[in-house]
């Protein structure tokens, strides 16, 4: 019996994708950041699923973000091949073939907004749904490239867990989660923005249009300075609103103050290594900004104090 | 260790069938989890409901 003989050149590599190679498809840093504010987004909710079937569906958020990092990860190996800190992602390595990681975010995709839709409901799973269209095609494909307002627009994206997370535990929306998706929304720009000019060759190289690209690193630290003005009002503004408690308006107030600072520091410090270090911080204090805040929130309802 | 001498087919290597063999297995592992999940959800679904029928 005459058999075919399989030429691809690539089969060898794509031969040593590993489990973890598939994992890191998933962005499991970007997807525990999902996990969490969806997670508050249920937890604030005056109604609720079974703890059981409320588990299941923050795991179906969580897949259906993964499934969106995967998506990116396909169509955009060929800048990630360029820029140092995701040249080693497995599609621009070869270790997973690019038809793989686009058939394992789909399958992934489909998977887990029909979960969420048979376990919660199905304006959750539309939500699901929306958010992996918004990341893996809106923003990867029509803005990644073409604006420097990307990561302004696509990060509504990064902002809707929580609302999905209110949508699986009560079928309906509220002013509480999109509260919290500003606070994401506004707090997405300086965070990717200080990490930007600390990336800037990076982007250049790879064409990325991002904001101190195109617009240079001053104008990039002045918008930063004006998101974080923003973003402090906004933050605070759960408890006037008054779905968060005392601890919530002090944590939010101090860790504001901070994160103003150091947008501050970043606009002052212009130059060489106390200019890259201020970056650093404000990069590195802005996650710590919105675990504190999501944190409190949580912990006040755990607490019974809201 | 040969799986054929006359085939020219592409043979690979350790490495790659430890790789292979795990990714099996990890899909092996995913579809029972989701067997159990879709089990779980319908009993939890159901609720107190699934005790109500006749006898």
């Amino acid at each position: 019996m005459a058999h075919a003989t399989l030429t691809h050149p690539d089969i060898d590599v794509a031969g040593e994708a590993t489990v973890a190679d598939y994992v890191a498809l998933l962005k499991p840093r970007v997807m525990s950041l999902v996990i969490f504010t969806a997670l508050v987004g249920m937890a604030i909710a005056p109604t609720g699923l079974h703890p059981v079937l409320a588990g299941i569906s923050l795991l179906a958020i969580a897949v259906g973000a993964g499934a969106s990092a995967a998506l990116n990860m396909w169509w955009d190996a060929d800048i990630d091949a360029v820029m140092t800190r995701t040249r080693n992602r497995p599609v621009p390595t070869g270790r997973v073939q690019p038809e793989a990681a686009l058939a394992f975010g789909m399958a992934l995709s489909v998977g887990s907004v029909l979960t969420l839709g048979l376990t919660a409901n199905w304006l959750a799973a539309g939500l699901l749904a929306f958010t992996i269209w918004f990341y893996a095609h809106f923003y990867t494909v029509v803005l990644k490239r073409r604006t420097a307002q990307n990561i302004v627009i696509g990060g509504a994206s990064g902002a809707l867990p929580p609302v999905i997370g209110w949508a699986a535990m009560t079928g309906s929306l509220a002013v509480p989660p999109l509260v919290l998706f500003t606070i994401i929304f506004l707090w997405t720009p300086p965070h990717f923005w200080a990490l930007a000019l600390l990336k800037n060759e990076d982007y250049t190289r790879a064409g990325v249009p991002m904001l101190p690209v195109v617009a240079g690193p001053t104008a990039t630290r002045w918008q930063i300075l004006l998101y974080a003005v923003v973003l402090v009002p906004a933050g605070i503004s759960p408890w006037f609103l008054g779905f968060a408690g005392p601890a919530y308006l002090a944590v939010s107030v101090v860790a504001g103050a901070v994160f103003l600072a150091g947008a501050v520091n970043v606009l002052v410090r212009r130059e060489g290594k106390a200019a890259a270090r201020a970056c650093g911080q404000l990069f590195g204090f802005s996650l710590i900004y919105l675990f504190l805040l999501f944190a409190t929130l949580l912990g006040e309802r755990i607490a019974g104090l809201v | 260790m040969s799986d054929g001498g006359d085939d020219d087919g592409i043979r690979l290597t350790d490495r790659q069938k430890r790789n292979r063999r795990a990714r099996s297995l990890a899909i092996a592992a995913l579809l029972a989890v989701l067997v159990v999940l879709f089990y779980v959800i319908t009993i939890f679904k159901m609720g107190g409901a699934v005790v109500d029928r006749p006898l």
